[in-house]
This record gives structure tokens, sequence and C-alpha cells, in this order.
């Protein structure tokens, strides 16, 4: 581990140097650093740090799914694939079957999601293109920023007294039982938690589109509408897939406000109005009074579980985002 | 100069030898369950005030607690259900049961006007496990005569978070309704037939109040602090019993077994609550394992004893129910067997 760490240290000096036409052997260019101590160690020691720190992010994702691994290998053993296809999470029996909360949570996240596209694309471009200056944009960029800094439980009650009697409102007058809580309540909360990731990037791309492209559009007759449509979107895509992507990740891993409003019930969900209940929900429910051995690694198996679809989805919104990114 | 550096290394000595002393302090770690947290908090500042010892209790749940039991990381444990013999058996060692206080579960509800409804088991039963679907059934009519019940569908509200509260619903329900006990069962988590989920009494009751026709469970302290309404069960011997601290207590007032391993629900005392139950600390009998010091030992027999002695008059006006007579006496008996080493730590 430490060999390419010195290795690149010892390139960076090269490197620096090859653009200094009147040095051309590597063994003098790496004598003449040496010769400027202060300068070469610094950076140096910058770059080990840098190094560092990249692979410790990596030994600490390997880390966690080891351990998950390792924890969740009794339940494993105990069910086998019946972990993933089971409709029935019974720890009295021992039965733990995960497809309810994968599917709530899979539901949850993408409807939260398709929500608030309809929001967080409108709010890039306004404040990216429209108003990208003056004291209203940067208010509103400031408003924007703070829902992200608001705590979820806080999003849960509000979600508990103000969306729960105006969906129990619909339910009634549509004929669905009226329990209030659910998908659709659990879905509109995510919503909202989720504008700021991806409304934020997406106006950070779409305001670091080249004027040049703009003018010119502009100067050839195109209106503005236009110009978002044929320049900005193409050219911005990939960075917009990028913030949905990031929200989508907090939207499958949100535990509390899903928690208030979901209504924790271990059914397959039958309608966007049913109770259901997602992994975060059920680990942070279940986990505290969790006892027995097949129990509490079935509990760690829906966290490994958890992380394998959210790396999943990681993986394939990557892709799309190499597919679709403007140079390509 | 000499004598300034004498006079420093004194000084140290010193410093060393009395932060030895402060070190001697004890500090108890506890954890476990979560219903009798406040008056544990109450009762361990009463006790480190007057003996100097520190306890440390963290409320985990009481399955966190036996975890920790088990894993020998407390001193001792808390926990509103008595371990599981597969439990019993992982901690390798004998594990004491001594009870606390006693607590109760009350069935809550949500029906215009709140009138007082009285529930006899079998429908407590039916309601939970959703055959019971109206609150106009004639079941339920035929047990509050003279009370409006709105002809209503009834939502289960239930808990989602695994809970000692749960334990004791659950326990009850099994021993009223044989189609409870063979379609559901007992634990802390349930795989529930009907309704939603609420995260701890507050999400219960959260979820009990917001809907219109619904009805679930919470404990009694929490039904009283949050004047809830809550219903009157028939107990085993055919008598109403609205809950309240007196007749948890007295659903205690039945042949005790030493062990005090017992399940306070549907007993046969006649003024009795039938929903209720102890909450217990757990500890090994035989506290000499690991690195423990007899003087540890000592002190959590001696704050176990004043917790079921003179520790009993917090919890009534913190709306726990203390114990009874002969449950101490039992209590007494289980303390007394704790030993380190063999030998016998309080006689």
């Amino acid at each position: 581990m430490i060999q390419p760490i010195e290795g690149g240290a010892g390139q960076t000096p090269a490197r620096a140097k090859t653009r200094d036409k009147t040095m051309t052997q590597t063994k003098a260019e790496t004598a003449q650093a040496h010769y400027r101590p202060g300068f070469t160690l610094s950076e140096a020691a910058f770059r080990k740090i840098l190094y560092l720190a990249g692979i410790s992010v990596l030994v600490l994702l390997i880390a966690i799914f080891l351990s998950l691994l390792i924890a969740s290998l009794p339940s494993i053993k105990a069910l086998g694939i019946s972990f993933l296809t089971g409709r029935t999470w019974d720890p009295v029996t021992l039965k733990f079957g995960a497809l309810p909360f994968l599917v709530g949570t899979l539901i949850t996240s993408f409807l939260a999601l398709l929500i608030s596209t309809f929001f967080s694309i409108p709010i890039s471009i306004f404040l990216g293109y429209y108003y990208r200056e003056g004291k209203a944009s940067s208010f509103v960029k400031t408003v924007i920023e703070l829902l992200a800094g608001i705590p979820s439980v806080i999003y849960g009650f509000w979600g508990l007294f103000f969306f729960v009697p105006i969906i129990r409102f619909i339910e009634t007058a549509l004929g669905v039982p009226p329990y209030g809580v659910g998908i659709l309540a659990s879905s509109l909360i995510l919503a909202i938690m989720i504008i700021p990731y991806s409304a934020s990037l997406g106006r950070e791309v779409i305001s670091l589109v080249p004027n040049d492209l703009k003018e010119a559009a502009l100067s050839l007759g195109a209106t503005r509408f236009e110009v978002i449509r044929k320049v900005i979107l193409p050219y911005a895509r990939s960075g917009i897939f990028a913030g949905i992507l990031l929200s989508l990740g907090r939207a499958l891993g949100e535990t509390m406000a899903v928690t208030m409003l979901i209504g924790n019930s271990n059914f397959l969900p039958t309608s966007i109005f049913s109770p259901a209940n997602t992994m975060a929900s059920v680990i942070a429910n279940e986990f505290t009074e969790a006892t027995g051995a097949v129990y509490l690694s079935s509990l760690i198996e829906l966290a490994l579980l958890l992380f394998v679809v959210t790396t999943i989805i990681n993986i394939i919104g990557k892709i799309i985002i190499i597919k679709t990114s403007f140079e390509a | 100069m000499k004598n300034l550096v004498v006079c420093l290394m004194a000084a140290v000595v010193l410093l060393a030898i009395a932060s030895t002393g402060i070190a001697k302090e004890q500090e108890l770690i506890g954890a476990g369950a979560t219903f009798p947290y406040p008056l544990y908090s109450k009762m361990f500042d009463v006790y480190s005030k007057e003996y100097g010892v520190k306890v440390n209790y963290q409320s985990i749940g009481s399955g966190g607690g036996i975890r920790q039991l088990i894993n020998k990381t407390v001193d001792f444990g808390g926990s509103d259900a008595v371990m599981s013999a597969e439990d019993l058996k992982t901690a390798q060692a004998p594990v004491l049961h001594v009870p606390t206080v006693a607590g109760a579960v009350v069935v809550t509800y949500n029906i215009a006007g709140s009138p007082e409804i009285k529930l006899t088991p079998d429908v407590v039963a039916d309601i939970f496990l959703g055959t019971i679907k109206k609150w106009s059934d004639p079941r339920i009519l035929s047990a509050n005569t003279g009370t409006k019940l709105p002809d209503m569908a009834i939502t289960v509200i239930h808990r989602s978070d695994g809970s000692g509260t749960t334990n004791i619903f659950a326990d009850y329900l099994c021993k009223v309704s044989k189609e409870w006990k063979d379609k559901v069962g007992l634990g802390t988590s349930l795989n529930w037939p009907t309704g939603l989920g609420g995260k701890g009494n507050p999400g219960v009751a959260g979820l009990v109040q917001q809907t219109p026709g619904s009805i679930g469970y919470v404990e009694l302290i929490y039904a009283l602090q949050n004047k809830m309404p809550y219903a009157g069960i028939k107990n085993k011997k055919g008598n109403w019993i609205k809950p309240s601290i007196a007749s948890t207590s007295k659903a205690a007032n039945i042949a005790l077994p030493d062990n005090m391993m017992v399940s306070l629900t549907d007993t046969d005392a006649a003024d009795g609550y039938p929903v209720s139950g102890f909450t217990w600390i757990l500890m090994y009998t035989e506290q000499r394992y690991g690195d423990r010091t007899e003087e540890k030992a000592q002190e959590v027999v001696k704050l176990v004893w004043w917790m079921a002695h003179q520790g009993q008059k917090y919890a009534e006006p913190m709306e726990y129910a203390p114990l009874s007579k002969a449950a101490v006496e039992k209590a007494e008996k289980l303390i007394k067997s704790v030993t380190y080493g063999g030998k016998q730590i309080m006689k």
C-alpha cells in the first residue's frame, strides 16, 4: 500500500517539470527537486494525505459491507433465498421475508423521486438561467438549502399533522379505508425532503452552461424556451441526473419521517393509499428489542440488502450519467 | 532547587493517591427496558446522593438489556419480559429476575365523545385479530348496553417497534384466545394480522388520536399522563376492572413462584387488572465472572435490595404500581441467593 503512494509522490515534481523544457532527464529532475526541500516535502506530504483519504473511504466501504455480510451469515444460512421472496415477517415463528419491505422502499423512493423532479428541474432552470443573480434569487437559493437542513423528525411531524388529514379526506371521498398514513403520505414528504439535493446540483450545472452557446442560440432567433430545450437541458442533463441520483440515495435511506408516515404494516402494498413499510424503517423499529441470533441477523441482512440495492441503483445511475453526458 | 523537585514529587505522589481514592467511587452500569426508565432515574438519583454510588442506566429496550447482560458489558439488565429459554441458554450462567415494580397495558380508543367502554377478553382478541371489524358489532354492543357506539370501521393501531408493552399485551391475548396463540403468538415484535403501526407509546397515541374509530394499546402511565380514554376489561374471575395503579398491584395477589419469573396477565386475583406485568432487574446469580471485584458485586446487590425496599416509595407518585408485600418477600429471597465465588453476598 505504501509503495504506490511513494511512487505517486515521486511523480509530482517530474510532472510539474515536463513543461520546463530545459530539463529532460528524469533523474536530474528529482535531484533538482531535492534542492528545494520545503516545496517538495509539502507537496509529497499533501499527496500522501490525499491518497490516504481516498483509500480510507474505500476501506471504510468494504469494511461496512464485510461486517454486514458476516453478521448476516446466520440468517442467510437459516433462510436462504426465502429472505428475498418471502412475504411474511414473523419474529415469533422466525420466518423472515423481506419482499414487502423491499417493494415498500422502492415504491416510496421512486414515487418521491417522480414528484420531486416536477419541482426540482423547474427550480434549477429558474435559478440557473432566469434569475441567476440578485437578492430574490439568493433568497430562494437559501430557502431551498434550508429545506435540506430541517431534521427529518420535523418533516415527519409536519406530515402527520398536515398531509395525513388531507389524504384521509381524499381517501374518505374515494371510499378507500381512511388510514391517512401510507405510501402516498410518505412519498409526498420524501419528495419535499429530497428537492434541495437535486435542485442545488441542477442549478449549479445549468448556470455552468457556456454563455457562448446560449448567446449563439439566441442570435439564431431561438426563444428562451427553445434555448432551454435545445441547448441548456442537453448540455446539463448528465449533471441534472447526477443530482436526481443523489436525492434518490437520500430517499432510499430515509428512516424517521418515513416511519412516522408509512403506517408500518408488513403487508405487500396494494395501492398508493396502502400502509406499507420500508427496510430502513423496520431496522430502526425492531433492532432495539430483537433477541435471538436469527432475528438479529435477519435485521442485519435487511441492512445488507438496503446497502446492495443502493449500490446497484447508483451503478445504474452512473452508467446513465456517462451515456447521457454531453461529451459522449 | 532540589527542595522544589522533592516538593513537586511529593505533590505528584499525593495527587496519585488522592485520585485512586476518587477512582474508588463505584459506578454501576445498567441497560434495558424503557418502561421503568423514569422511575429508575429518580431512584438512582436519590441513591447516588445517599450512598455515593453512581448508577448509569441506559434505556435501550428490554431486548438490548438482555443482549448486554449476556455479553457481560453491564452490571445488571432491565427487562419487561422474562428471558426466553434460548437467551437463558446463551447466557450460560443462571440469571436472576428481581421484580422492581409492576405496570399495566391499557386499551385506548378514538370514538366521538370518548364514551367509557367495556370489553370482554374474547372481544379484545378478535378486534386485534381483525375478525371484529365494526364498532357496532353485536358482541361489543352486548357488553356496553346504554352506550352509543357508532357504525364505524375499527382501525387497529399497534406498536411498530419491538416492545415489552407488546409482549405483555400479546401474553394476555395468548391466554384468552386460542386463535391468537395459534395465529400470532407471543413476542416483543409480532406479525400483526391487521392495522397500522406507530413507533413507541407516543406513536400509537398519535395515530389513535388522529384516526377516528381506531383502537390501540399503550402503557397505563402514558394513558394517565395524557388523559386518554381506556377500556375496562373483564378479568378471569368475571369482574369488570378499570385499569389503575391499585388494580395493577392487585393483579400480583396470587401464589408467586420463588424465581418470580411469572406473568401477571389474566391472573386469578379477583380485583386485579388482567393486562399487568412486572418489570425486572436481571443479574447473574454468581457475580464472580470476568474481572469483577467482590466490591462491585456487593454494590449491585445493595442497590437492588434498596430498590425493592426504600426505593418503592417513589413508585406510586410516578404512577407505577409498587410491589405487594408478598412480592417484596420473594424478591428478598432472590437477592439473598446472589453469590460471589460461591459465597453468599447478603445475609
